[in-house]
């Protein structure tokens, strides 16, 4: 109740509300604002934005609208995003999970195995990954998951080995209850909270794996994206400005949508920090 | 004599959304030149807010609304913030609960005794070193010139206490602030440190404003007192006045909460053993990596002990004596090295895994922490029942039994439906030991089960045990860090230190005729020991 | 002594992860779709059926699968990393040509992005609450989320393009004569715009931590001993919060170099820099695995070089560690 009244008055994380409510609105009406495919020349190429009232944005280098192509970007973007949090916390949850609770040599390599990944530059993993696995939306997905899932066996973990500490999972025990169970029920539903929290950033960040992949080269050839917009227009960056500068804009508003929820979960979730005043 | 402080009306406001407007509420006090007073109260009194608006140190959002503080002709709560400063540390200084976060810990000792004479501007950089040293040598603190280059983190309890004492002193201070310094300390710990600032009161004739919650430590200490309640003075006079004859209702229930060394009658104890500990081992090992060498503590050695049905034994010793490791092994949260523990004719510590998970309803636990003890995202009802349930016994069953037990504990069957956090820390303890009495054991462990709890509170979860023992016969294994609780509720006693049994007997033999040293020495520890024997003659 | 165990056991497991990378990469090879010697040719068009025959036999790849991860994860182990046929040269001499070009933009923006992101961070926490703290935790927030190359390529439009201040591409001017102190000044001018866009990202992420560090320490009980002191608020700040609130950042930073790293590739492929960054960027348009993967194993050697460098700078800062047996 009070959780969500302390979010609701976080004016940071309603303007991350409405702004990602509009990127998801675009995306999931992408074919119904534009009567075109993305991939379809309309007009002319290089059409400077703001001189023709049905192509605001103008076109890009094959004659294409650039609007167009944002809004179907959209939904590569939210759906890549959400996608490969999902696979990477699908990862990281058990692993952290089952390493701060039953500590010891299962601790050890479980330690050990996300050390390891967390050593690799997750950057250059997803490129390696997507660049053998031949780029498509479920290899793209799968890299961003791979990389990304490090971090969250951390955080699971340590938030599990504090919890586990206390009392109440002693008296779980002794109420005859069995391991996996108080794990599943007594633990890890008090470690929610920073999973939420960490989840909504992991979006923001595999947005941007995503589009910086797609940049490369390395995007689902069958699928727009921002990322690649930005890749094939950075040779005429002198002539054409805008083909990189809009779907620039793009990512940002959404990536910073994302992040305002972020820290506006985070604030109301963990109020400690409000709560400081209080005597 | 003369005035050192004194504060005429003292308001202090708290934020908005806070439980009561003020924290402090229209309070005068005066402190003599070489006078200790203390100043008393329960959590939320408001005597550690009085202190810190004293040094300027109060929480944003709190403020001063009203009265005034005249030190040094001055009225310190109005000084401009410059001026408050250069008092800080110079003419006050201040002591604080918790040495162990109290002391930078990346920067040594001696650096952070010469700080304060930076702060103010004193002395070269060779006199600071040299002034620091003595400061260490007069807090009585071993191997200075070692100490001078030590972490916090090396030192222990008592030691950073004495350290911070000693920066407290570096600038001879004319009043001295300290807020329940002893409190986080062990007792023979806490009778030094006492009889240090004694010692340093007597030697340099500064004013001490000595803030606690224990009436032992008031007797020991305080020239005279002032209790203080929900932000009000309720009581004030000289010290042997208010403990002797105490006039508040407020102040009479403080003191009659306080266990006292007065002695329960002793009881006829069954010969059948509720839990018997034979030979019991833990030992625990650090270290021991690739290249670190492996370090052992021998955490229980070799104990054993017996505790009839129908009997509490109270188990007393100070931190680290493995007071709590053994009542974690006998209940087999730990798994023992050594030794049996023998519940009903079972040895807990031989039962695998799974056989264990059949009989842990034999042996149950009441735990320390009230916050910690419930899980904040289960309801009542499921914390009492899980147990039982597991059992096989049906759910309707035990959710009846769940009511009951909740109604016997005092709080009344529909907190049953309720989540933890609607629940104050007495409440908490009194879920704790429903919970615990739902699983029928044959033996209840309580883990310093009250020592979390203000004074008054304390008083009755105590009369509540006292209560379910008689109608219950329950056995209860009680580990106390606090003789004085001990003495209240157990029948016998034993002492443990360094995870050894060191001696074990009834309440009066223990107390009244100790047969070893350190025993002795626990009970000289007790802070008030003397008056609280004046207290039980006269009672 | 204490130390050189450390070093030691952080030796011993740079060299196990090296190994295990090593490792990695021989299955990803062969996870490849198509024949491994196809792939380790790459689709450079120069792959006759000679040359397959003869790698053939070098990996033995007509021998048990075991026979095959020795050889490979051996050859790494002597330094080779491959022959790239596109660029008809060995990997590992297309590395080294590179890693210099590399090391310098990462660890400048390394550099720049830590102390400009601790200053800024420790400046915001003492103005909490007021219009410039809202302003840099704003700018913060921006930058943490802008794409790194997008910021690249806006900086070369604004600053190279349009304005003329710097140059956009490139790590030195092509054709110059320049030597000594001049080169060092050309080359200079040419890693601002790259290592700039590079840190801004890190220098936004270290100083929301160290803010947050910042606030969270003063709140410490020493803190408030220190006051009690009579000690000053920035003398508090300095001597207390700071080397404090200071360690979380460095433990983040060094979790942070593997992105650093990673995000060299995306820098130097917009500004053209002659790193392994752009040799990896290069190599995924030819299939170059031999070289996309020594890329990888050399990036997360660099890795390993920034943790240990942050773990030395802990162990300073923190006396605890170590002493602690």
């Amino acid at each position: 109740m009070s959780m969500w009244k302390r979010f609701s008055s976080n004016i940071g994380a309603m303007v991350g509300v409405l702004l990602l409510l509009t990127v998801i609105f675009i995306a999931i009406f992408a074919p119904l604002l534009f009567s075109h495919d993305p991939w379809q020349m309309v007009q002319r190429p290089f059409l400077a934005p703001f001189t023709m009232q049905a192509l605001p944005l103008g076109t890009d280098t094959l004659g294409r609208d650039v609007a167009a192509q944002l809004a179907y970007g959209a939904r590569v973007s939210l759906l890549v995003g959400l996608v490969s949090t999902l696979v990477a916390l699908l990862i990281g949850v058990p692993l952290g999970a089952l390493a701060g609770f039953y500590g010891g040599y299962v601790d050890e390599g479980a330690m050990r195995f996300t050390e390891f990944f967390q050593t690799i530059p997750n950057f250059a993993l997803a490129i390696v990954l997507v660049a053998i696995f031949e780029p498509t939306l479920a290899s793209i997905t799968l890299a961003i998951a791979i990389v990304s899932w490090p971090p969250v066996a951390r955080l699971v973990r340590a938030e599990v080995m504090s919890v586990r500490k206390r009392e109440f999972v002693d008296a779980a025990t002794l109420a005859g209850l069995s391991k996996p169970r108080i794990l599943v029920r007594q633990v890890l539903p008090n470690t929610v909270s920073p999973i939420i929290v960490m989840a909504s950033l992991m979006v923001a960040t595999a947005i941007l794996l995503e589009s910086s992949l797609s940049f490369l080269g390395l995007g689902d050839p069958n699928a727009m994206s921002w990322g690649y917009m930005i890749g094939a227009a950075r040779t005429v960056i002198r002539s054409s400005w805008w083909l990189s500068f809009f779907p620039g804009i793009a990512i940002v508003i959404t990536v910073l949508a994302l992040n305002l929820i972020g820290e506006g979960l985070n604030d109301a979730l963990n109020p400690h920090l409000s709560r400081k005043g209080k005597a | 004599m003369s005035t050192t402080l004194s504060i005429e009306h003292l308001t202090i406001g708290l934020p908005q959304g806070a439980d009561r407007p003020f924290a402090v509420e229209d309070v005068s006090m005066s402190i003599e030149k070489g006078e200790i007073l203390c100043v008393v109260g329960e959590s939320g009194s408001g005597k550690s807010m009085t202190a810190n608006a004293l040094m300027g140190l109060l929480p944003p959002g709190v403020s001063v609304k009203a009265g005034r503080a005249m030190f040094e002709a001055r009225d310190v709560l109005r000084l401009p913030e410059a001026e408050k400063q250069a008092l800080r540390g110079a003419s006050t200084a201040m002591i604080f609960q918790e040495p162990m976060t109290a002391l930078n810990p990346l920067m040594r000792i001696g650096d952070q005794i010469a700080e304060v004479f930076a702060a103010h501007d004193r002395f070269t950089q060779s006199e600071r070193r040299e002034k620091a040293l003595a400061l260490i040598r007069e807090v009585q603190l071993p191997d200075p010139e070692k100490i001078i280059r030590a972490y916090p983190f090396q030192l222990s309890g008592g030691q950073r206490q004495r350290a911070m004492i000693a920066m407290a002193l570096a600038l001879e201070p004319k009043l001295l602030i300290a807020d329940e310094p002893t409190t986080a300390l062990d007792v023979t710990t806490q009778a030094q440190i006492l009889k240090l600032i004694l010692d340093l009161r007597e030697k340099r004739g500064m004013a001490v404003m000595f803030i606690t919650h224990d009436f032992g430590v008031v007797a020991e200490i305080a020239d005279r007192v002032i209790v203080m309640r929900e932000g009000r003075v309720v009581e004030r006079g000289a010290a042997a006045e208010v403990l002797g004859n105490p006039q508040h209702e407020y102040t009479k229930r403080l003191l009659d909460a306080i266990p006292t060394g007065t002695l329960p009658d002793a009881r006829q104890l069954s010969a059948t053993p509720a839990l018997e500990i034979k030979g019991l081992r833990k030992i625990y090992r650090t270290g021991g990596g690739l290249f670190k060498p492996v370090r052992e503590v021998r955490a229980v050695d070799d104990v054993s002990l017996t505790v009839a049905r129908g009997e509490v034994l109270g188990l007393v010793g100070e931190s680290g004596s493995g007071k709590s490791t053994l009542g974690r092994t006998a209940v087999r949260l730990v798994t023992p090295d050594g030794g049996q523990v023998l519940v009903g004719g079972t040895d807990l510590a031989a039962l695998s895994d799974e056989d264990l998970r059949k009989q842990r309803h034999k042996v149950q636990m009441v735990f320390q922490d009230p916050y910690a003890s419930l899980n904040p995202r289960q309801r009542i009802m499921g914390a009492i029942t899980d147990g039982p349930i597991t059992r096989g016994i049906p759910r309707k069953e035990a959710e009846a039994r769940a009511r009951e037990l909740l109604e016997i504990v005092g709080l009344g069957a529909d907190a049953a439906s309720r989540f933890p956090h609607e629940f104050s820390g007495g409440q908490r303890q009194r879920i704790g030991i429903a919970r615990a009495l739902a699983m029928d054991p044959e033996l209840i462990i309580a883990d310093e089960a009250v020592s979390a709890l203000d004074v008054s509170i304390q008083a009755q979860v105590l009369d509540l045990l006292r209560e379910l023992r008689e109608k219950l016969e329950l056995s209860i294994l009680f580990i106390t860090h606090d003789l004085r609780v001990a003495a209240q509720l157990c029948d016998r006693i034993a002492v443990m230190q360094k995870g050894k049994l060191v001696e074990i007997g009834t309440v009066h033999e223990i107390f009244l005729s100790p047969q070893q040293d350190y025993t002795r020495q626990l009970l000289a520890a007790v802070p008030g020991a003397d008056w609280e024997q004046q207290r039980t003659a006269s009672a | 002594m204490t130390a050189l165990i450390a070093t030691l056991s952080r030796v011993v497991k740079a060299a196990a992860t090296l190994l295990a990378i090593a490792v990695l990469n021989f299955f990803l090879l062969h996870a490849a779709p198509g024949d491994p010697a196809v792939v380790l040719a790459g689709e450079a068009g120069a792959a006759d059926e000679q040359m397959i025959e003869q790698l053939r036999e070098r990996f033995g790849l007509d021998q048990p699968f075991y026979v095959q991860l020795g050889k490979y994860v051996g050859g790494i182990v002597q330094g080779d990393l491959g022959y790239s046929f596109r660029q008809g040269a060995p990997v590992i001499d297309l590395i080294a040509e590179r890693l210099p070009a590399t090391l310098l933009l990462t660890l400048t923006a390394f550099v720049i992005s830590l102390s400009c992101g601790i200053a800024l961070g420790v400046a915001a926490a003492a103005r909490v609450g007021k219009v410039s703290d809202s302003l840099l935790t704003t700018l913060a927030l921006l930058f943490y989320a802008t794409p790194l190359y997008w910021l690249a390529l806006m900086a070369v439009l604004v600053f190279s393009v349009w304005l003329g201040w710097l140059p956009g591409f490139g790590y030195e001017t092509v054709g110059s004569a320049y030597s000594g102190f001049a080169r060092a000044l050309d080359i200079l001018k040419h890693l601002i715009l790259p290592a700039l866009t590079l840190g801004l990202f890190f220098m936004a992420v270290y100083m929301r931590m160290t803010r947050a560090s910042m606030l969270e320490v003063s709140t410490a009980d020493f803190v408030k001993t220190a006051k009690a002191k009579g000690l000053s608020g920035p003398v508090i700040r300095r001597r207390h919060i700071l080397r404090n609130a200071i360690l979380p950042v460095v433990t983040l930073a060094g979790l942070q170099a593997g992105q650093l790293v990673g995000g060299a590739v995306l820098t130097e492929t917009v500004f053209a820099w002659p790193g392994i960054g752009r040799l990896m960027f290069e190599s995924l348009a030819a299939r170059d695995y031999n070289t996309i993967l020594g890329v990888f194993l050399v990036s997360a050697a660099m890795v390993i070089l920034f943790n240990i460098v942050t773990d030395i700078v802990y162990r300073i800062v923190d006396p605890r560690i170590g002493a602690r047996s």
